[in-house]
């Protein structure tokens, strides 16, 4: 699917989205992302679907990673995949981190999420899927 | 001209972000996208924000975003953070601060990561200026760490430098170091409701005393970001910076200058990019081997190496 050489770093945007106070887990992606190379901008807590939207299309990045503990998932990640869409993202790679059932895996891959990981997902498989699933586009290198 | 650089002409907000990227990334339809917009270039007031890593430079921006949005102006914000040095990654984590504007399509914030490469970041910042300032932005507020070089290059790209200052850092000493205090239009003083701001605000002002700056007193601006103290009058000051330098014609004169040594950095950064070429095919494997078993010194091959190009290449056009 790649061919082309990535001449940047990835950009990420690390979100926490909906009424969940717990960032732990998403200031250690970021830190894990950033040593892995990549650019990552972190949004900070209590985030609306359209609010990452919009820091997603501003910032230009190449892969959205949001981190839900609230049990939202099923609510928050088709919203955000929408506002996504309709804020010209359509290339952009949505991965999902939390606790999120095995069994609502499935719709979530459906709303438009490449990958979910789930608790005891090791750092490095998580950032692996990324380094090789990030679009690479067109003229951006 | 390609279909995203027409897109951005008409204003299409996500093809500004999209070319901003292509900007950082030095590339071509970058370059193009700068070229079709300079005519309307020219009217954003250019600021930037500098100072030390917790200092509050992103708090007092987001409360300038506020301020001058309450006067009906546009503001874009180019957040510059360190790259790391040892994997070139970077958490740019100065949106947190500046979130409740989202919704605003007056406010646009892009985050930067330094990269590390001579001269690349002040090009990407410079240009990344270009295109806030051609989308019609009528303030770009430039985000930097304030230490070493290439933030007094930055500096230079605005039109007028905001120092932050906070009590704590250090002695008076500090205050007479050289850097980017020698280059502040506009001194602040935040969390100016600590107990060793008063004495931070008397050595700024003694520092001021002895420098020559003419034409105009360095104010000082004690402000608490945080809630909004002081912003006020760091935003008149920001504007009869700007005022004084229209007056007096400096504005003109740094203008010049600024575009000058932007004509420089792209000039040395096509000729480094050809040079790299150059280097790579024209070192021999005797040359290589001379050096690793110190026969030769690397000044005399790299004296060799130039002769031979300017020779082979005297008369012909340097190539893009």
């Amino acid at each position: 699917m790649v061919t082309t050489a990535r001449t940047r770093p990835i950009r990420v945007l690390v979100a926490k989205p909906g009424l969940d106070g717990h960032d732990r887990g998403a200031k250690v992606m970021v830190r894990a992302l950033r040593d892995a190379g990549m650019e990552v901008i972190y949004t900070g807590l209590f985030q609306t679907p359209p609010m990452i939207a919009h820091a997603a299309a501003d910032e230009d990045v190449d892969v959205v990673g949001l981190s839900i503990l609230s049990g939202a998932h099923n609510a928050l990640v088709p919203q955000i995949v929408n506002a996504l869409r309709d804020a010209g993202m359509d290339d952009v790679l949505v991965v999902v981190g939390g606790t999120i059932p095995d069994a609502d895996v499935p719709r979530l891959r459906e709303a438009g999420v490449a990958a979910v990981f789930g608790p005891g997902t090791p750092l490095k498989d998580a950032v692996e899927y990324i380094r090789e699933h990030a679009p690479v586009r067109e003229g951006a290198a | 001209m390609t279909e995203l650089v027409v897109r951005f002409l008409a204003g299409d907000r996500r093809a500004l972000s999209r070319l901003l990227s292509h900007v950082e990334n030095r590339t071509e339809t970058g370059s193009i996208a700068v070229r079709e917009s300079f005519t309307r270039t020219g009217r954003a007031h250019i600021v930037g924000v500098t100072g030390p890593p917790g200092a509050g430079k992103s708090t007092i921006t987001n409360a300038l975003i506020r301020h001058f949005r309450d006067g009906g102006r546009t503001v874009a914000v180019l957040a510059v953070d360190p790259s790391s040095a040892i994997t070139g990654g970077a958490a740019l984590g100065d949106r947190i601060r500046m979130m409740e504007n989202y919704d605003d399509p007056g406010v646009f914030i892009r985050s930067m990561a330094t990269r590390g490469q001579m001269g690349g970041l002040a090009l990407a910042v410079t240009g990344a200026t270009h295109l806030l300032d051609a989308f019609g932005f009528d303030l770009v507020l430039i985000e930097t760490v304030g230490v070493g070089q290439d933030e007094v290059d930055i500096a230079e790209a605005a039109d007028t430098t905001i120092l932050l200052q906070v009590p704590g850092l250090g002695d008076s000493i500090q205050t007479i170091k050289a850097g980017v205090l020698e280059i502040a239009d506009i001194l602040v003083v935040n969390k100016s409701d600590r107990p060793d701001a008063r004495q931070l605000v008397r050595d700024l002002r003694n520092m001021l005393l002895i420098g020559d700056r003419p034409g105009r007193e360095i104010p000082i601006v004690e402000t608490v970001a945080t809630e909004a103290g002081g912003i006020a009058r760091l935003a008149a000051e920001i504007d009869r910076h700007h005022a004084f330098l229209v007056e007096t014609l400096r504005r003109a004169e740094r203008v010049e200058r600024r575009l000058l040594r932007e004509v420089a950095l792209l000039a040395r950064e096509r000729f480094e990019r050809w040079l790299a070429v150059q280097l790579e095919s024209s070192i021999t494997i005797e040359e290589r081997r001379a050096l690793v078993n110190r026969l030769v010194d690397p000044g005399t091959v790299a004296g060799d190496l130039v002769d031979q190009m300017l020779e082979r290449r005297s008369g012909d056009p340097l190539p893009g």
